[in-house]
């Protein structure tokens, strides 16, 4: 057994520590969450520039080839510089379900776009009511023309409002509840009849509503083709959605530690009764249970990316303990971090709050610590 | 990153999984089933002791010179590992893992050679004499006093929570051979024989109504100065030495995963209505939850193991599993308690001791369950109590 990081992959660290401490300084960042965009483009420039859109991608596409670890060990830094940018929505939600799943033209149209910067992407699958049972997906896909009309509406589509393509999940087959007939679509949010509401998430990211009237689109938008396409998405997509779990669990692991570690120097310098309060036996003993919760979600993300590599296939129970580790980890620590630093912990001044509801969306993206706990129970 | 364990790794499991199946007998493995501690009973561990000395496998953690076996971290592992699933009981932890080390590390050739044969062999029995009735968590304000006379020491004062003396011939442990400056600096290790004229041992029986405890008196006791470990003064590098020896050594999970397991077999009995504590999703979602936090202190024991192998300091991690461990392990005892409802009832002392024909009033998965959960509430307080940990990180890795 060996959990030291490769030589590529300290560099890989390096480099976006680096990143964030030179770019994400929190003044700068709160103001390019409230901006029109709702990140920083010159940021995405660089990110693209950086490689860091290609790693998990195989080299045929021009990718990388690299592995979750790679993506564990970027996300756990970019997480540190409240990253806002869509390489979520893009790199794992879109191009990779898109490689899963995608033809060989898709993969070739679509990946080097993801790649080289050019293709922004967001995954538009959940709806009212599905609390993250892929299953219970209803919006139909009805065939006409050659192609397909799509009709329901999208809700929470991540990064949706700068995607250059949207991949919406839809039924073309069976009724929701039914494991088979879900199709994934490549579609361009300037077809008629598509409407995105968009909106600012807690956490300062950019969401959306999205509805589809009657919105007509070619047998060639099916992600994976023809006959071979339809139907046939729910594996990819709960793959797709291991993989996203993974990676905002590397980055709440980043957020905790960087939770803790100012919280413990706030009690270090902040006094009250004349003494600095860390001197206090009470929140002693409470950071110290702040630090263990940050080593246990390590250790569990450790085992989820190793046991997610080994076999991708086999990882659902090792991803979902992961997501209930961070979600009461993050949990504790956040509030903590609020708690400790008072009245000021209280205030939009502190990046402290930033990191806190970040992490608390965290939990509730991907299902949650209830979800996972009763995925998990079917697993044991 | 590599989380594979090496091909070679296989064949030695299987050498030891052989070894096990061949000498274990049932009546030192019924020991390991019906402990209900750490401290198994007394004659079936030595016992099993005994057969693994003569395969030369009874400390493999000690240096190769001493009698150690020369396995890496992985094979010390595994090697426990297998001793655990077989129901082996444990080796009573005082003499291999507390009092040879700091023989190893601090005794003199004589004193080697003295002692450290007789308790791989198990002839000698040791018990630890650091707790007093005034000195718990505060350990270095101990005052069992040594006073110079000679050639020996005078030692008068008093032991507590010494687990097995009443099985011991020796003791080690702490005494006061000075009451100047700092408390720690007064603090000699010694070693003594429990037939020592002025030495009462008196019984403490605890909340399982097991003898496991007992308190320790000293009226007058004559110590040769040469059974001292170290120097005069100096017994608190010792100590802490042995602290360091222990540093990332001990695993948790192992034992904890093997525990739960019993704990679902439980669950999973068949009630009269034909349904079982494992189809309550209450339960389940308790069931689940420990699991998790057991492979997070898995994980951070594998990184421990893994920053060890590559010659690095445990660091930090070493110094939580302490912490977590038994806090898991409380938690389990409790989980078994809710699986067995009011099985945990009846009190059922000689029922489970190994040997006695006296037949259990409940079913054979219930008897050990309430005594587990009774014993274990002692985890998070010896070792150094769980708050006396909490502070130890605050202090060493917080930097409070």
């Amino acid at each position: 057994m060996d959990f030291s990081l490769s030589e590529e992959q300290r560099m890989l660290k390096d480099s976006a520590a680096r990143f964030v401490k030179k770019e994400c300084q929190f003044e700068r960042r709160r103001e390019q969450m409230r901006s029109p965009l709702g990140y920083c483009d010159k940021q995405w420039t660089q990110m693209v520039e950086l490689g860091w859109l290609c790693i998990p991608f195989s080299e045929k596409y021009d990718g990388l080839g690299g592995s979750l670890e790679d993506i564990m060990v970027l996300l756990e830094e970019l997480g540190k510089g409240l990253m806002v940018e869509p390489w979520l929505s893009t790199v794992i939600l879109g191009g990779r379900l898109v490689e899963m799943l995608g033809t060989e033209q898709q993969k070739r149209e679509v990946i080097p776009a993801v790649c080289g910067g050019q293709m922004k992407l967001a995954l538009a699958y959940s709806e009212v009511g599905i609390r993250q049972q892929l299953a219970a997906i209803a919006m139909e896909a009805k065939p006409r023309d050659g192609g397909f009309v799509l009709n329901g509406e999208k809700v929470l589509v991540l990064s949706a409002q700068t995607a250059d393509q949207l991949l919406v999940v839809a039924r073309t087959r069976g009724n929701a509840g039914d494991e088979h007939g879900l199709t994934v679509f490549l579609v361009d949010p300037n077809t008629s009849g598509v409407t995105l509401s968009g909106y600012a998430t807690v956490d300062g990211y950019r969401a959306a509503n999205i509805i589809f009237d009657n919105v007509q689109v070619s047998g060639s938008s099916v992600v994976g083709g023809g006959e071979a396409g339809l139907g046939n998405a729910l594996e990819s997509l709960q793959v797709v959605m291991n993989e996203a779990t993974l990676a905002v669990g590397a980055e709440a692991v980043g957020l905790m530690d960087l939770l803790y570690q100012a919280t413990l120097e706030y009690t270090k310098t902040r006094k009250q009764f004349g003494v600095p309060i860390g001197k206090f036996q009470v929140l002693q003993h409470r950071l110290v249970d702040v630090f263990m919760q940050c080593e246990q979600s390590r250790s569990v993300l450790l085992m989820a990316v190793l046991h997610y590599v080994e076999n991708p296939k086999e990882s659902n129970k090792s991803v979902s303990g992961l997501k209930v580790q961070i979600g009461k980890s993050g949990r504790q620590v956040g509030q903590e971090a609020i708690q400790l630093h008072g009245g000021m912990g209280m205030t939009d001044e502190l990046s402290v709050g930033y990191y806190f509801k970040r992490l608390t969306c965290i939990d509730a993206l991907f299902g949650n610590v209830d979800f996972h706990l009763a995925r998990y129970a079917e697993l044991v | 990153m590599d989380l594979t364990i090496g091909s070679k790794y296989h064949e030695f499991r299987k050498n030891i999984q052989t070894f096990i199946r061949e000498n274990l007998t049932e009546d030192i493995q019924e020991a390991g089933r019906l402990a209900t501690s750490v401290f198994a009973e007394p004659k079936r561990a030595m016992a099993w002791q005994k057969i693994l000395h003569k395969k030369g496998w009874a400390a493999p953690h000690w240096p190769e010179p001493f009698g150690g076996t020369g396995w890496d971290i992985v094979e010390r592992s595994i090697f426990s590992q297998e001793c655990l699933t077989a129901n082996a009981p444990p080796l009573i932890p005082m003499s291999l893992l507390m009092c040879g080390p700091c023989i190893i590390g601090y005794g003199t050739e004589e004193q080697k050679a003295e002692y450290l044969p007789k308790i791989l062999s198990g002839e000698d029995f040791w018990c630890q004499g650091y707790s007093e009735p005034g000195a718990g968590s505060d350990l270095a304000s101990l005052q069992t006093f040594a006073e110079s006379d000679g050639d020996d020491y005078i030692v008068n004062g008093t032991k507590i929570w010494t687990t097995y003396a009443q099985y011991a011939n020796k003791m080690f442990c702490l005494v006061r051979t000075s009451r100047e400056g700092k408390a720690q600096a007064g603090i000699t290790f010694l070693l003594l024989d429990m037939d020592t004229p002025g030495i009462t041992v008196e019984p403490i029986i605890g909340l399982d109504q097991v003898h496991e405890q007992n308190t320790v008196f000293f009226d007058n006791v004559r110590v040769p100065k040469a059974n001292r470990i170290g120097k005069e003064n100096d017994g608190w590098s010792v100590a802490k030495y042995l602290l360091m020896f222990e540093r990332g050594g001990q695993e948790y999970a192992p034992a904890l995963h093997f525990q739960l397991a019993g704990v679902r077999s439980i669950a999973e009995q068949i009630d009269a209505a034909g349904s079982s504590v494992w189809e309550n999703p209450f339960f389940k979602r308790k069931y689940c939850e420990l699991e998790i936090e057991i492979s997070a202190l898995e994980f951070t024991e594998n990184r421990i193991k893994s920053a060890l192998t590559n010659g690095q300091n445990p660091g930090p991690e070493a110094s939580m599993t302490k912490i977590r461990g038994t806090e898991i392990t409380q938690a389990i005892t409790e989980l078994a308690l809710e699986a067995v409802g009011e099985f945990a009832l009846p009190l059922q002392v000689e029922a489970i001791e190994p040997g006695s024909t006296r037949v259990s009033v409940v079913p054979e998965y219930a008897q050990t369950v309430m005594p587990k959960y009774l014993n274990a509430r002692a985890t998070s307080i010896y070792g150094g109590s769980n708050e006396v940990q909490r502070g130890i990180i605050a202090k060493m890795v917080l930097g409070l």
